[in-house]
């Protein structure tokens, strides 16, 4: 029965509405471009990006499912076909949202904005908002509905089916190569953000025992009271929180005060640990405490942005935009930012998401768009509230703690130099009580984004609830989770490595892909955790700032892999004889190309040593020959650091760019052969099977779809 | 019902079903129906087995 047909026609009152939401979103937008020299409240962008969110979802989304996908609520999904009880089975679509959007929403869209907040507030919103209605939530649905008609195949199978076995084994490459990356970047961040804070390291390791508590309370005392356990989780991990705070002022504060390179060997200990154990010791009670934090945690924010309705302290554009030199991360806007804000806007990671898991759980063809579209949106608002709360902050702070140390050296007054000479003002004394505020030892050089992000909505969080008092305890309370996220991305992330390597080598040596195999399992772990340890330990040890010279790199692989998502997509479009509608994913895709291929020619090619991988060096090497140490080196062994770092993200940059070039050209190929064929080519699609299941197509059930679900006795 | 009462049920439900906490209810039912007569699993033993199934699918988790 297809429940979505009826409401095709418009009624007076919903013209009303949408036209009262167009004009909010025009308002707001008109605010935004056109308020200069003055500072304007949050508000504005919160009103510019939901209006344009709902239009987009009302307008666009619903053409993309009726006349590009043409879902078909009378055909069954995989979920209601297949029907197992485990991994195929038809979810409530509420339910399902919840799981998808924890799926595809971490410390990504946290991050990017934060960090892109270098070149102003208006290059950032502009790209998540345009970005995810045009191109990162269209991606996503349509990934999600090609993979649901096809069985819930992955990615790289699909584009093995569809492209050929060039795409289909560079597709894998892909996907293996930004997972190390992803992971490295990831871990740098709560790197940066424990270094020398007994508070925050005392309240992360905590979650260590309350997690194998919860594994093993859910399985030896109250089975399966998954909801009891995680409220306890959550209980017990905001008392690790403040007991923190009494570890900091204690005789322990020395034993959790930890240097860098200690975090970084502990975190591969533990990422080996996480991959090894048995998922209910660990992963799994820590996928319930990290998903109850998010929501919770997302939606106080929402409600703090709009009570406080805090000012933003950054200009529209500041002139890094243009000139390329900002210290946050080197280029200018095209194509930086767009590579940099990567979740949030498109996220080439969400593919694996949108393939294999959530497609076997559809109840209905139509839901992909509540579920594709409405959770990528619903994640471009959170990045959208994470670039305000980096944008209500004071630019000098901002840039005092986001430029790299060796620009900044280590004490408040050189910092405030370096900061004035970068045309911004910060005096010492307001540095030094920046961190009081929050109870750490300093703010200078705390680079990664946490640390700036959890200033910013400790500013919100105070402002909202409890007052100045509490500043410090959710300064903490941001950085636990924004750490809780990352350490769950690095479990399942390392995880599903070690799955692919072990597949991979399974086809040369057997036991390899009995995934239980105790030496295969404990190699590949450590393969993959020592394959992202290095890029970590590189990022820590870089003399030229980490999170500088691998973000970019990570960005180029995300946007990597949402080409690749895409230019399956609009094959599969082309060979299904929808040629005329191909532009709905391949104007994302060339915009995508443009972007990356851009990014990945600068990164490679540019002369200037700050932005190309290469000349930096060539610069570095010719200065080592002679015996010459160059800021902000302070050694040789850090030049030889240095040298070494280029030299691996610049073949990096090298790989990335070819393999997009061999994807897309091999697609181009087949959509040759698909356009110029007599005869429609081989579908591989599953054969229909007609639905007997009755289910809403939205978030909430028409009165029509009401009467349909209760003759067929269904909860709406 | 007050509304207050109709919103809480309305969390919990969400919350069971999103944790997979009522798997086991529906896995009851399923057993009533297609294996009647034969003694269904403990609770005890059906969460180790749904949480051991996972082993092989630890899902991908965006950053």
């Amino acid at each position: 029965m297809t429940l979505t047909e009826a409401r095709s026609r418009m009624n007076p009152r919903s013209i009303l509405i949408w036209t009262a939401v167009a004009i909010v979103g025009a308002v707001a937008w008109g605010v935004l471009a056109l308020a200069r020299g003055e500072n304007i409240s949050a508000i504005w962008l919160v009103a510019a990006a939901l209006g344009s969110y709902a239009i987009a979802y009302r307008f666009y989304a619903r053409f993309i499912v009726r006349r590009v996908l043409q879902a078909d609520d009378s055909r069954a999904t995989p979920g209601e076909r297949v029907n197992n009880g485990t991994d195929f089975q038809p979810m409530d679509r509420r339910v399902l949202f919840g799981h998808h959007f924890a799926a595809i929403a971490g410390a990504g869209p946290l991050v990017g904005p934060v960090l892109a907040a270098q070149m102003g507030y208006l290059p950032g919103t502009i790209w998540i908002i345009v970005g995810v209605i045009f191109a990162g939530a269209v991606q996503d649905m349509v990934v999600l509905f090609f993979s649901m008609r096809r069985d819930g195949r992955s990615l790289g199978q699909m584009a093995r089916d569809e492209i050929g076995v060039v795409g289909g084994i560079a597709a894998l490459i892909a996907v293996f190569a930004i997972m190390i990356i992803l992971l490295a970047v990831l871990a740098l961040v709560v790197v940066n953000a424990l270094a020398h804070s007994p508070w925050g390291t005392f309240s992360i390791a905590m979650t260590i025992p309350i997690a194998l508590f919860m594994g093993v309370y859910m399985r030896s005392i109250r089975p399966g009271r998954v909801v009891e356990t995680s409220l306890i989780g959550v209980a017990l991990l905001l008392l690790a929180i403040l007991a923190g705070g009494w570890v900091q002022n204690s005789s322990w504060a020395e034993a959790f005060t930890l240097d860098p390179r200690t975090l970084v060997i502990c975190l591969v200990i533990y990422g080996f640990a996480a991959s090894v154990l048995p998922v209910w010791m660990l992963l799994a009670p820590r996928d319930y405490l990290s998903t109850f934090m998010k929501i919770g945690t997302i939606v106080l924010l929402a409600l703090g942005v709009v009570f406080t309705a805090p000012v933003l302290q950054t200009e529209a554009f500041t002139r890094f935009a243009f000139s390329g030199e900002g210290p946050v991360f080197a280029g200018s806007l095209f194509p930086f930012v767009f590579i940099t804000i990567a979740c949030g806007a498109l996220s080439g990671f969400h593919a694996l998401v949108s393939s294999g898991t959530t497609p076997k759980l559809i109840q209905k063809e139509s839901q992909v768009r509540l579920i594709g579209y409405g959770a990528m949106l619903m994640e471009s608002f959170v990045a959208v509230m994470a670039l305000i709360a980096a944008c209500i902050l004071d630019p000098g702070l901002y840039f005092a703690m986001n430029a790299p140390a060796g620009l900044l050296g280590s004490t408040v007054e050189s910092a405030s130099e370096a900061v004035n000479n970068l045309g911004f003002q910060i005096t010492p004394q307001e540095l030094s009580a920046a961190a009081a505020a929050v109870q750490e030892s300093t703010l200078v050089a705390r680079t990664g984004g946490a640390p700036t992000l959890a200033v910013g909505m400790s500013e919100i969080f105070s402002g909202a609830f409890g007052g100045d008092a509490l500043k410090a305890f959710w300064y903490h309370f941001a950085i636990m989770f924004e750490a809780l996220f990352i350490l769950t991305t690095v479990d399942a992330g390392t995880r599903v490595g070690r799955y692919m390597l072990q597949d991979t080598l399974g086809n040369v040596y057997k036991p390899f892909s009995d995934v239980n195999w105790k030496p295969g399992l404990w190699f590949t772990s450590a393969v993959v955790v020592l394959a992202w340890g290095y890029f970590l330990y590189a990022g820590v040890t870089d003399p030229l700032g980490g999170i500088n010279q691998l973000f970019p790199l990570f960005g180029i692989a995300n946007q990597l892999l949402a080409a690749v998502a895409l230019t399956v997509a609009t094959t599969i479009l082309i060979k299904t004889g929808r040629a005329k509608y191909a532009w709905v994913t391949l104007v994302p895709l060339a915009w995508d190309a443009a972007v990356t291929l851009t990014a990945s020619w600068q990164k490679i090619f540019s002369a200037d040593p700050k932005l190309g991988f290469f000349a930096q060096r060539d610069r570095y090497a010719a200065a080592l020959e002679e015996g010459q140490v160059l800021a902000p080196a302070t050694d040789l062994d850090d030049m030889r650091a240095v040298v070494t770092n280029s030299t691996v993200d610049g073949v990096l940059s090298i790989l990335f760019a070819a393999l997009i070039v061999i994807v897309i050209a091999n697609a181009v190929v087949v959509w040759y052969r698909a356009l110029t064929s007599s005869e429609p080519l081989p579908s591989t699609e599953v054969p229909a099977v007609p639905s007997t299941i009755v289910a809403p197509s939205g978030l909430i059930a028409t009165a029509e779809e009401k009467r349909a679900l209760a003759a067929a006795g269904e909860r709406s | 019902m007050t509304s207050l009462a109709e919103a809480w049920r309305g969390v919990r439900w969400y919350l069971r079903e999103l944790t997979g906490e009522s798997q086991y209810e529906r896995y009851l039912e399923r057993h009533a129906r297609e294996h009647a007569g034969t003694p269904p699993l403990s609770r005890r033993e059906f969460e180790r087995r749904r949480i051991d199934g996972l082993e092989p699918r630890p899902g991908s988790r965006c950053c």
